[in-house]
């Protein structure tokens, strides 16, 4: 589904952010990737959500190379991908409501077929009395639910969520792994990025790969040798 | 209902509508609205100069200047006769002393000036086609056999200064038009990169949910047509109005030149073609910015 192999990541002309990156990520699984703050976890989400191309290497998404994919295929690539960003980007001057569909009228579907999955989306993340709420006025927690919520409407065949704890107390933030986990069991690959140890734990059957200064190591050899590889080579 | 439409864009609401932003209508406004002021003169003088011009360039007036009355009587009526029969002359009119005299009265002061200076008999010439050299030396030669003291003039010839001067107005207003694209193409780059960068942060998340340059860049053209259009509107709506109040000063105002016949309110139809164009201009600005933009991103 995802594959790394030795990316490497400059910004500018200074030392390289990521470096000798290699991994798989096969269809269904759910990955951790923890490190420390600083240590590159950003970076390697946005290489793979396609919001930044690597400095060498070698990114397979898909199946397709996509480092050296045409512009003008990526918005299709992109809409198969779902991002909760560390930040959220919520669109401010839109509601709550119309953050949610933003990515369903982006692909094109009909007005009169948004309603229903939104309301549903809304309901699920309990904010369907803010449904006509402007960002600004949620709290984080609340940004962060609809943030989440945009991020999976579509659903993508990848969830990418960076940070998605980070702004929420901690019985908030199990629920929302368990959402996330609620998701993958649906068919979803999943990968989370927490600088937190603690979350890991509450998800089983979770792989965890791990950041130190720009360089993936693999603790649990489950990049290495994955437990389920029915998809390898296919 | 529109579905091609809304899986085109993704939502018109994407960028915040409905309120004018910043001062690019205005600025619009005013620059359609001089270039209204500029075109109009530009085709007033160029109607004004071209029928003005023809009209005269059809005309001749023959003076005989023999001092003695009767030999010029006699001159005049020789030289009318010969001039009658010439194919390029469509009419040959001798004018009467008195018109003479009272062409010339506003020079003399009044009273009778024929007996103190001898005036010139006159004769006004309508040609078959617009003068030249060749055809005012043929003229002259068949009136010289019979009135020696004949002299023909073309009338556009004193008139050619201020033709000239016309045209060179003319091309006055033609520069200031371009100045003015050009300031309005300006104002429209200018707006689309400020709409750029008040808006970037939407435009980088539709870009990440995977919205394409052309969907985004279809909004901003959106929003750049409506202000483009307000700014247009009522620039046109102010030059079109002052325009008209132009004109009825002018009809007042009797000159051979500017009068109620060289404005008329079709010349209106062709300004109109100025909005439009600038509305067009204005998404055309913000869709390439709005494209360059996008291609520096991934
Ligand atoms: N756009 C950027 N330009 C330059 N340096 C950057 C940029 N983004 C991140 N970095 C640097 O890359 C390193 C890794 O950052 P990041 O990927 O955000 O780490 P993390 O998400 O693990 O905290 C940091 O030293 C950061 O300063
Ligand atoms: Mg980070």
């Amino acid at each position: 589904m995802v594959e790394f192999q030795n990316v490497g990541l400059r910004y500018g002309t200074g030392a390289e952010t990521l470096s000798d990156i290699s991994f798989t990520l096969f269809p269904g699984s759910f990955y951790f990737l923890t490190g420390t703050s600083g240590a590159g976890k950003t970076s390697l989400l946005k290489l793979l959500y396609l919001a930044q191309r690597p400095s060498r290497g070698v990114i397979k998404l898909f199946g397709e190379d996509a480092v050296t994919m045409p512009r003008r295929r990526l918005p299709g690539f992109r809409r198969r991908i779902g991002v909760v960003f560390q930040d959220f980007r919520l669109v401010p001057h839109l509601t709550a409501f119309d953050n949610i569909a933003l990515p369903l009228r982006v692909a094109g579907v009909p007005e009169g077929d948004l309603a229903g999955p939104v309301k549903e989306m809304l309901d699920w993340i309990g904010l369907t009395e803010r449904a006509t709420a402007r960002p600004a006025t949620l709290s984080g927690g609340e940004q962060q639910r609809v943030a989440i919520a945009r991020a999976v409407i579509g659903r993508p065949e990848i969830l990418v969520a960076d940070e998605p704890t980070g702004n929420v107390d901690p019985d908030l933030a199990v629920r929302l792994l368990k959402l996330f986990s609620a998701l993958n069991k649906l068919g979803t690959t999943v990968v989370v990025a927490t600088h937190d140890i603690h979350l890991i734990g509450k998800i089983g059957g979770a792989q965890m790969m791990q950041l130190d200064r720009g360089r993936l190591s693999d603790p649990t050899g489950a990049l290495r040798y994955p437990p389920k590889p029915l998809v390898l080579g296919a | 209902m529109f579905r091609g439409r809304t899986q085109s864009a993704p939502n018109r609401q994407l960028m915040p509508e409905g309120r004018l932003s910043g001062p690019m209508p205005w600025v619009i406004a005013i620059m359609v609205f001089l270039t209204v002021l500029a075109a109009a003169a530009a085709l007033t003088l160029s109607s004004a100069t071209t029928s003005t011009g023809e009209q005269l360039s059809r005309e001749a007036t023959v003076q005989i200047l023999a001092p003695d009355p009767a030999v010029r009587d006699r001159e005049q009526r020789a030289a009318q006769r010969a001039l009658v029969q010439l194919p390029q002359i469509v009419r040959a009119d001798a004018v009467p002393p008195a018109d003479v005299e009272a062409l010339l009265a506003p020079w003399f002061g009044g009273g009778s000036i024929a007996e103190d200076i001898p005036l010139p008999a006159l004769i006004d010439l309508t040609l078959a086609r617009p003068v030249d050299d060749m055809m005012l030396a043929s003229i002259s030669a068949a009136v010289l056999d019979v009135a020696p003291s004949a002299r023909i003039d073309a009338d556009s010839a004193w008139l050619e200064p201020v033709l000239q001067a016309m045209q060179s107005l003319q091309w006055l207003a033609a520069a200031l038009i371009l100045l003015l694209a050009i300031a309005t193409a300006a104002t429209v780059v200018l707006a689309a990169r400020s709409a750029l960068g008040s808006h970037s942060a939407t435009i980088a998340i539709v870009h990440l949910l995977g919205g394409t340059d052309l969907q985004i860049s279809r909004l901003f053209q959106r929003r750049m047509a409506l202000d483009a259009t307000f700014g247009s509107v009522l620039g046109f709506l102010a030059g079109a109005a002052m325009l008209v109040g132009l004109s009825r000063q002018l009809a007042a105002l009797e000159t051979p030149l500017l009068n109620a016949s060289t404005f008329s309110p079709w010349l209106l139809a062709p300004l109109l073609g100025i909005p439009v164009i600038t509305v067009l201009l204005a998404m055309l600005m913000a869709r390439l910015t709005i494209l360059g933009a996008l291609r520096k991103m991934l």
